[in-house]
């Protein structure tokens, strides 16, 4: 890493630092946290996904498993809120090492391992639905007491600031992992794992890293999300909808690039919130806007945007 | 476990019916896999819309959803023809994960609309025989899903007699099973990928019209189809048509079980153990021979 | 040699046999490579040569025998454990990282003994000097030409710092001065210690470059010998040509 790859995510900073200072409308507060903790699950995404190439649709059972990790140990064991934090990372982690162990060791690759981590979603979502620690279908609260040693502030803007110091660095992580071996050997898996294998690349023991690292880094946007909302129920914790938004922000934004997860989320909750304005308070919509993003970024992508320009002109 | 063996015997003989239409969903899935090589994660969704076609059709022209099936058939072959033609074929570019993103995309698209025009309430249509039920021997069987039963075989049996003696069926085979080779003796590739996209979707449609009377829908329904769809799939074999009708009745009767023994909540459970079972030791399916 | 083992051979194959289903693609192939050398392995289309190169560089196991590096049993080890303990290969279809520069695709090779990024980069670089990738390194590998590829093939082995490299057919597809090229190439990996093991068809480049030359035909070794030795040798005849062909063309020298 030299200086220079450093400074865009330094100035990722100080924008955030600057938008918590500045910006007072609790709206658009709510708005800026709620896409960092999109974009922190996101880059863990890009890290097995876009650098990788295994392709999950189920990161919510690690968002899930941060999150109520976070939310229970401090319930009902007793523990400080950023113990509870770290327990739930390191608790994402070997769950995403579980399931990696399952599914690369099987030989699982493309549709199947989407398939396969979906699924495994569904069981925690419908496991964590039916038991007594995570509070069934009524959910889990956190208790409110305000306080920074138990990871809640007083107001938003503190609270941006910690999201975002994560984001940044999620950030370094991943521009760290893209220098070193690791990162070159998960590459070359995703390219061609044949040729990887005969250049003494350890597939699995590569797919495993990735896995635990994203998993870890998708758990602790759980976490966040525990601690901004201090509220979680099964379909919030281990909904679709977060295995979803974990995957389209770096496929948008650009995968298996270090700000492709961050922009992403940008664009796309940027523009969420400007179809909520136009169309107003139609359910879903947003959604659909999604998914129409989705679909045009793989029919044209951004990276072929300038050729499609000129043969267009012509 | 001391429970009546008329009790488990009706459970086992409810979870065959309803596998059945569970089966009818996992044949649209199944034939897509085995002809397009891709895996439709927009089946649910499509699954879900079509729900709300028959659910429309009885609610605001009074059609019963029985009468309904076939025109709905016909209108969701031709929505499941351009879908493949105008969306998946162009925008996926070959690409497997291309693919798989354009078909969540999609899903995304129709769920959401789905919720965006019938807003989130669960609904169900009144029909008059949705609690009848029809006596064989000690136990009771519900009407409608004995309809479904009936109607699923009637489709496993059109689809047999059109793969089998039509010249469309004929190319659909070809495609299958060599694309290079069709293309060159002059196959349309391309439409005959939208055809069965077509024939995959028409599936859906009876199947929501067999589901309707004896189920709800809300725009996630067919989330619920779906995994257990791809269960069957998985289960059955990824292409074989008579993996997924096997694979149906063997979901049903398991998810029947389960709930009789675990209870609603966990019932589902079983199916996901399954599903995950299968994708882990046996990729290819219980039934299926394809990689 | 550093052995003080009684194996006179590099790498042994013994009896190697590789059935898939019904159909025996390598039967009871027997092989010896010196240290050192640069040894050939030839033979019809369809004889199995690429399936027991898989079953020497780990991809496939065995049905039967064994190979041997140096004395040590390595049947069934998994590719990368090969790789690490010296034994690269290319690969006949070339199998670039498309998505990556020229520089980075050696790189992955390099990284197997470099832990550090700006270490294994360096490497690639030298790497590239010694195939004449070297103007070419920042280029992507999508890019590169069929003979910029296969050179590529070799540089990402060569990273790995094989003791015994296995080339899969690097000069098919490659016109007459591209040949003439990629030749010295690989002589100067073996000066520098490198002992190949190379598939070829080019004949005039196996006549050119191998020391020693194994025939393999319907999945068996017919012939060991210098090249002069196989190329007249009546079975590796009669295995290209066909039955009769050896007598016919004695005939018709004899004529």
């Amino acid at each position: 890493m030299t200086p220079r790859d450093l400074v865009p995510i330094i100035a990722f900073g100080v924008v955030v630092v600057a938008a918590a200072l500045l910006v007072t409308s609790n709206v658009a507060l709510n708005f800026l946290v709620f896409t960092m903790i999109i974009a922190l699950a996101a880059q863990g995404w890009n890290l097995l996904g876009g650098y990788g190439g295994q392709f999950s649709f189920g990161h919510a059972a690690f968002f899930g498993t941060g999150a109520y990790l976070t939310a229970i140990l401090q319930l009902r064991f007793g523990m400080g809120a950023y113990p509870a934090f770290a327990a739930g990372i390191a608790g994402a982690a070997l769950v995403g090492l579980a399931i990696g162990a399952l599914a690369f060791r099987s030989g699982l690759k493309g549709s199947y391992f989407a398939l396969v981590t979906l699924a495994f979603a569904e069981v925690f979502r419908v496991l964590a639905n039916a038991a007594e620690i995570t509070g069934g279908a009524a959910g889990i609260l956190i208790r409110l007491e305000v306080n920074p040693a138990n990871f809640q502030f007083a107001d938003r803007g503190t609270f941006l600031m910690v999201a975002g110091s994560l984001v940044t660095l999620a950030l370094l992580a991943t521009l760290a992992l893209e220098r070193s071996r690791l990162g070159a050997q998960l590459v070359a898996v995703r390219e061609n794992e044949a040729a990887a294998q005969a250049l003494g690349v350890d597939v699995l023991a590569v797919k495993l890293r990735a896995i635990t690292l994203s998993a870890g880094m998708t758990g602790a946007a759980g976490g966040l999300y525990a601690q901004y909302f201090l509220y979680l129920d099964a379909n919030i914790a281990y909904g679709t909808w977060i295995s979803v938004e974990a995957l389209l922000a770096p496929i948008v934004g650009g995968a298996g690039t270090v700000f492709g997860p961050v922009l992403g989320a940008v664009i796309l909750h940027g523009l969420a919130e400007a179809t909520k304005s136009v169309a107003g308070r139609i359910p879903g919509i947003d959604l659909v806007v999604f998914g129409i993003v989705l679909i045009l970024v793989v029919r044209f992508p951004p990276r072929d945007i300038p050729g499609l320009l000129r043969r267009w002109r012509r | 476990m001391g429970l009546p063996p008329e009790i488990i015997l009706e459970a086992v003989l409810n979870g065959l019916l309803t596998g059945a239409v569970y089966g009818l969903v996992a044949l649209g899935l199944t034939l897509v896999y085995g002809v397009l090589h891709i895996i439709n994660f927009a089946h649910g969704a499509l699954l879900t819309m079509a729900m709300y076609a028959a659910y429309v059709a009885w609610a605001s022209l009074g059609v019963d959803p029985y009468v309904a099936a076939l025109p709905l058939a016909a209108l969701f072959f031709g929505i499941g023809y351009l879908v493949q033609r105008l969306v998946i074929g162009p925008a996926s570019r070959g690409k497997d994960e291309n693919i798989l993103l354009v078909t969540l995309g999609l899903s995304i698209i129709i769920e959401n609309l789905m919720l965006a025009v019938f807003r989130s309430d669960t609904r169900s249509i009144d029909v008059p025989y949705a609690m009848d039920v029809i006596e064989a021997g000690p136990t009771l069987l519900s009407y409608p899903r004995v309809i479904g039963f009936v109607a699923t075989i009637a489709v496993g049996v059109a689809l047999y007699v059109l793969m089998r003696f039509t010249m469309t069926g004929k190319a659909i085979r070809a495609v299958a099973k060599e694309r290079t080779g069709a293309a060159l003796v002059g196959i349309d590739v391309a439409h005959v990928y939208a055809v069965t996209f077509g024939i995959g979707t028409a599936c859906l449609a009876i199947a929501a019209a067999m589901l309707l009377p004896s189920f709800y829908v809300s725009p996630r329904v067919g989330n619920a189809f779906v995994l257990v769809a791809f269960t069957i799939v998985v289960l059955g074999g990824m292409g074989s048509v008579v993996g997924a009708l096997v694979g149906g009745l063997v979901i049903g009767v398991v998810e029947s079980l389960s709930g009789l023994f675990l209870g609603e909540s966990l019932g589902q459970i079983g199916i996901f153990l399954i599903f995950i079972l299968v994708l882990l030791v046996r990729p290819t399916g219980l039934f299926g021979a394809r990689a | 040699m550093t052995g003080t083992g009684p194996d006179p051979a590099f790498l042994a194959v013994r009896g190697i046999t590789k059935r898939f289903g019904g159909l025996v693609a390598v039967n009871d192939a027997t092989l010896d490579v010196a240290e050192g050398s640069i040894t050939g392995l030839i033979g019809p289309n369809g004889a199995g040569k690429t399936t027991l190169f898989a079953v020497i560089a780990g991809f496939e196991k065995p049905t039967a025998g064994i190979v041997m590096l140096e004395g040590e049993q390595i049947t069934g080890r998994r590719p990368h454990d090969l790789a690490r303990i010296g034994l690269a290969r290319t690969f006949q279809i070339v199998q670039p990282f498309a998505g990556l520069t020229v520089r980075e695709n050696i790189a992955v090779g390099a990284f197997l003994r470099e832990a550090k990024r700006s270490a294994a980069m360096a490497a690639a670089e030298q790497v590239a000097h010694r195939v004449g990738l070297a103007d070419q390194l920042d280029k992507p590998a999508a890019a590169l030409t069929v003979a910029g590829r296969k050179r590529l093939e070799v540089a990402r082995a060569l990273a790995t710092r094989p003791k015994l490299l296995l080339l899969d057919e690097v000069l098919a597809g490659l016109n007459p001065s591209e040949i003439r090229d990629i030749v010295p190439v690989v002589r100067a990996i073996r000066d520098d210690g490198v002992t190949v093991l190379m598939i070829e068809h080019v004949m005039q480049a196996v006549m050119n470059l191998c020391e020693t030359v194994h025939v393999l035909a319907q999945g068996r070794i017919i012939c060991s010998g210098t090249p002069a030795e196989v190329v007249s040798a009546p079975a590796v005849v009669e295995a290209y040509l066909g039955q009769g062909a050896a007598k016919r063309l004695q005939g018709a020298a004899n004529a």
